[in-house]
């Protein structure tokens, strides 16, 4: 009689269980739904904007700057050499003892408010302008690199004159002109972090955009011309490494800010020691983002996916560590793999896409290669299943478990759409893994836990820490690193002081 | 003997796991910033149509009230050929047995609410006897609204026992298990009462009753959408989601057929496992195919109201 009943059904549920899974690829797929190019103009050739105008470069050099969605050129900018830098130092020198240092300080915010206005004014072409040049999806420069960077100037305008309040009982003075040297990670808003709190103390600026992505500093010259802020006192030199190290090395330049790779923020140390320049550097970083058991998970998984997918990857204070509490890992890292399926990878331009292109070859290449560096470490490779362009640079959302500490995908830094996941047991263990990197700007905890966050990050080394959330900016908070990842700070009250001599 | 109903261990229902609302809310905002135009545009609102439960929930429904209703959700606007039905009608018990006949043939669902609706405040017994009488006389789908004064209270053993036995009411019938979230207060409270819902036995969690403000919200629907993806993983067993209340409009519709294909993806993308209660919805959904079809926004007066 028992014989009859055989528990077919038991092993059939269990095999079914193991196969449980979400079908992403749907039949109501999205229409293309491209922003207009034609909402944008990009000049066949651009000239450096020395002292309020659009000069020929002395060198006679232009080079080409590329869609890296598409790999066609979009314009030739001029390449500036010592000669030009020389010129538009001279123009800013001129400008910041002749006319800036002296303005009324309410002045000099009427002109940074009126930046801040055309920005916004100019939004949709800056952010179209940005997308093309750098690869990243139209809804981020539309929605987050455009307005940030309005904002920014925004902000600061309010500090210009406001510095004795600022510090009281101090009294404060510019330091003359600064060099400032931006990535290509954030374009404008890197010109915008830099250009409005050294217009808002008084100082001048000689500025040179990252070489792969020069438009939207360009954009930012016509409109500071349009401003009619006095000649001299922004000048934006287009160029690549050589022009930087010359704005670095010229003589007559008073504070250097950099930000970029911490192999070039080295470079810079060296190059001005022995010299009486101040500088602020913000390099690289290799952020850990810290999910505990009692995690609201599914917000902490859209916050690593924010955290280390926003602007591919590209971002220095991006989470590209990931430490996830061992008991909630499996659950982490499935949700994480079914929100990475729903991640679109395709034409910047294109309002529906989530991950746009890779900023340029070389950048590829780097991320490619920590790609295999990961699988023959032994680390568990996965990409989400989405197609990608036939041309251009992409690259698909990656991430790794099974990650040692030691993994160089766990050290070095990727700047790319690479997540490596690392389990944990205690809160010791992962403080004491979290601070072990040479880098330190940033960092996540994720719990539900009020005060597991403050314990958490009263012992972080880094810059920032967000707690339930992650790649939070706003121009009244200051944001800077640790260690390797620099010094100084930019935005906020403490955004003024790399700017300013404090007296008394 | 007969166990005592102490001995039975269920799930630790305060243990759910926790929302974080400001992270939850970003999400759902994220989804509106999807672009669905053309094609997209035309089958998201066909598909959108062939999800709704025309619903009337009122103290004046009459059986011709009804019928009328039942045409409509027939024949949504036959100046447009090709379009779908569509899903259900929803009403009241007493008018399950005009709809069913009214409806008779075409394949739509008749549901009712029952359970003491909106309010859910009456003995067991009568809640069961409620749903009884809306399955005798025809109903596919029985829309119960949960205790919200006992999950309030802490009392989730009661509020899962009553669900489970509404479900053993059913019997065929798909049980579609209202929180009433605009009560809940918290997304915490909504992911709670949706596992609790989902552990006693409900083919469908729904949001509203439609009765109470707010209804429908895409961060609640979210929540919820979620809560059926971690027991799907938990148990392979598929639940549907019900937004009701709220919902009027064909954009927002679209906005919450993203969130459905993003969360739960293609599986969940029909009116089997996905469902959108409202009445005024129908028409703008017809408005933008007429326009999608012709190019030209008509006039509201060129769709009919019943």
């Amino acid at each position: 009689m028992a014989t009859t009943k055989k528990p077919v059904r038991k092993k059939n549920s269990t095999a079914k269980s193991n196969t449980i899974k979400l079908k992403f690829d749907t039949s109501w797929p999205y229409a293309p739904a491209p922003e207009s190019k034609s909402a944008a103009t990009i000049h066949k050739q651009y000239d450096l904007f020395i002292n309020g105008e659009w000069q020929k470069p002395l060198s006679k050099k232009y080079f080409d700057t590329i869609n890296p969605a598409n790999e066609e050129k979009l314009s030739e900018v001029a390449e500036a050499n010592e000669a030009d830098v020389n010129r538009a130092v001279t123009a800013a020198r001129t400008a910041y003892e002749q006319v800036w240092k002296k303005m009324p300080p309410k002045e000099r915010a009427k002109y940074i408010f009126r930046i801040a206005r055309m920005v916004q004014e100019k939004a949709r072409e800056l952010a179209i302008v940005e997308t093309l040049n750098g690869g990243k999806p139209i809804r981020e420069s539309r929605d987050f690199d455009v307005p940030t960077a309005a904002n920014h100037f925004f902000y600061y305008a309010g500090w210009a004159d406001k510095l004795e309040y600022a510090f009281p009982n101090r009294g404060t003075a510019p330091l003359g002109v600064a060099g400032q040297i931006i990535p290509w990670n954030f374009p404008l808003l890197m010109a915008a972090w830099k250009i409005a709190p050294a217009l808002a103390t008084g100082n001048t600026v000689v500025l040179k955009p990252a070489e792969t992505t020069p438009l939207t500093a360009l954009k930012l010259a016509e409109i500071i011309q349009e401003a009619d802020l006095p000649p001299g006192v922004v000048n934006i030199l287009t160029g690549a490494g050589a022009t930087g190290a010359a704005i670095v090395n010229h003589p007559d330049i008073n504070k250097i800010a950099f930000t970029g790779s911490t192999e070039v923020g080295k470079i810079i140390q060296r190059a001005i020691a022995g010299t009486n320049k101040r500088v602020t550097l913000e390099l690289g970083g290799k952020a850990a983002n810290i999910i505990f058991e009692d995690a609201p998970l599914d917000q902490a998984v859209e916050g690593v996916i924010n955290g280390i997918f926003f602007n591919q990857g590209h971002v220095c204070c991006a989470g590209s560590r990931l430490y996830v509490q061992e008991s909630v890992a499996k659950e982490v890292i499935r949700k994480l793999k079914d929100r990475m399926e729903s991640l679109i990878v395709g034409d910047p331009l294109d309002k529906n896409t989530d991950i746009g292109a890779i900023n340029s070859k070389q950048q590829l290449a780097t991320i490619r290669k920590y790609i295999s560096i990961g699988k023959k470490e032994g680390a568990e490779m996965y990409e989400s299943s989405c197609p990608l362009p036939g041309k251009g640079f992409f690259c698909r959302p990656t991430l790794f478990t099974n990650v040692a500490q030691s993994n160089r995908i766990a050290k070095e830094e990727i700047f790319g759409p690479v997540l490596a996941i690392i389990t944990f047991r205690t809160d010791d263990e992962v403080i004491e893994k979290a601070n072990n990197s040479p880098y330190g700007l940033s960092a996540g905890v994720w719990t539900d836990k009020g005060s597991k966050i403050f314990n958490m990050t009263k012992r972080m080394r880094a810059g920032v820490v967000w707690a339930n959330t992650f790649n939070k900016f706003d121009p009244a908070s200051p944001f800077g690193g640790y260690k390797e990842s620099g010094f100084g700070r930019e935005g906020g009250l403490h955004g003024l002081l790399p700017y300013l001599e404090l007296k008394g | 003997m007969p166990v005592s109903k102490e001995r039975i261990i269920r799930p630790d229902f305060s243990l759910s796991p926790r929302i974080d609302q400001v992270g939850v809310e970003e999400r759902a905002s994220r989804f509106t910033k999807r672009s669905i135009k053309k094609e997209t545009k035309l089958n998201g609102l066909k598909l959108v149509l062939n999800m709704i439960d025309l619903t009337t929930l009122e103290g004046k429904d009459t059986d011709g009230k009804v019928k009328q209703l039942c045409y409509k959700a027939m024949h949504p606007h036959d100046d447009l050929p090709g379009l779908p039905t569509v899903a259900a009608v929803c009403v009241y018990p007493t008018m399950v047995k005009v709809a069913k006949k009214a409806l008779e043939g075409s394949g739509i669902k008749v549901a009712s609410v029952t359970t003491a609706f909106p309010s859910g405040q009456a003995p067991r017994d009568v809640k069961i006897r409620d749903t009884k009488y809306a399955v005798a006389n025809g109903a596919d789908e029985v829309d119960m609204v949960i205790s919200r004064g006992k999950f309030h209270a802490g009392e989730y053993n009661f509020v899962f026992d009553e669900i489970a036995m509404i479900k053993e009411a059913c019997g065929e019938a798909r049980l579609k298990v209202i929180l009433e979230t605009g009560e809940l207060g918290t997304y915490d409270k909504v992911r709670r009462a949706s596992d609790i819902a989902m552990q006693a036995g409900a083919d469908f969690i729904k949001t509203s009753t439609g009765k109470i403000q707010p209804a429908a919200t895409m961060p609640v629907t979210l929540v919820m959408l979620e809560a059926i993806r971690d027991f799907y993983y938990k148990t392979g067993k598929m639940i549907g989601m019900k937004p009701a209340g709220g919902i009027s409009k064909s954009k927002l519709a679209l906005h919450y057929l993203v969130m459905v294909k993003e969360v739960l993806g293609e599986d969940w993308l029909s009116n089997e496992w996905f469902r959108f209660g409202a009445s005024s919805l129908a028409n703008d959904v017809l408005m933008q195919l007429v326009k999608e079809e012709t190019g030209l926004y008509q006039a509201a007066n060129y769709f009919s109201v019943d």
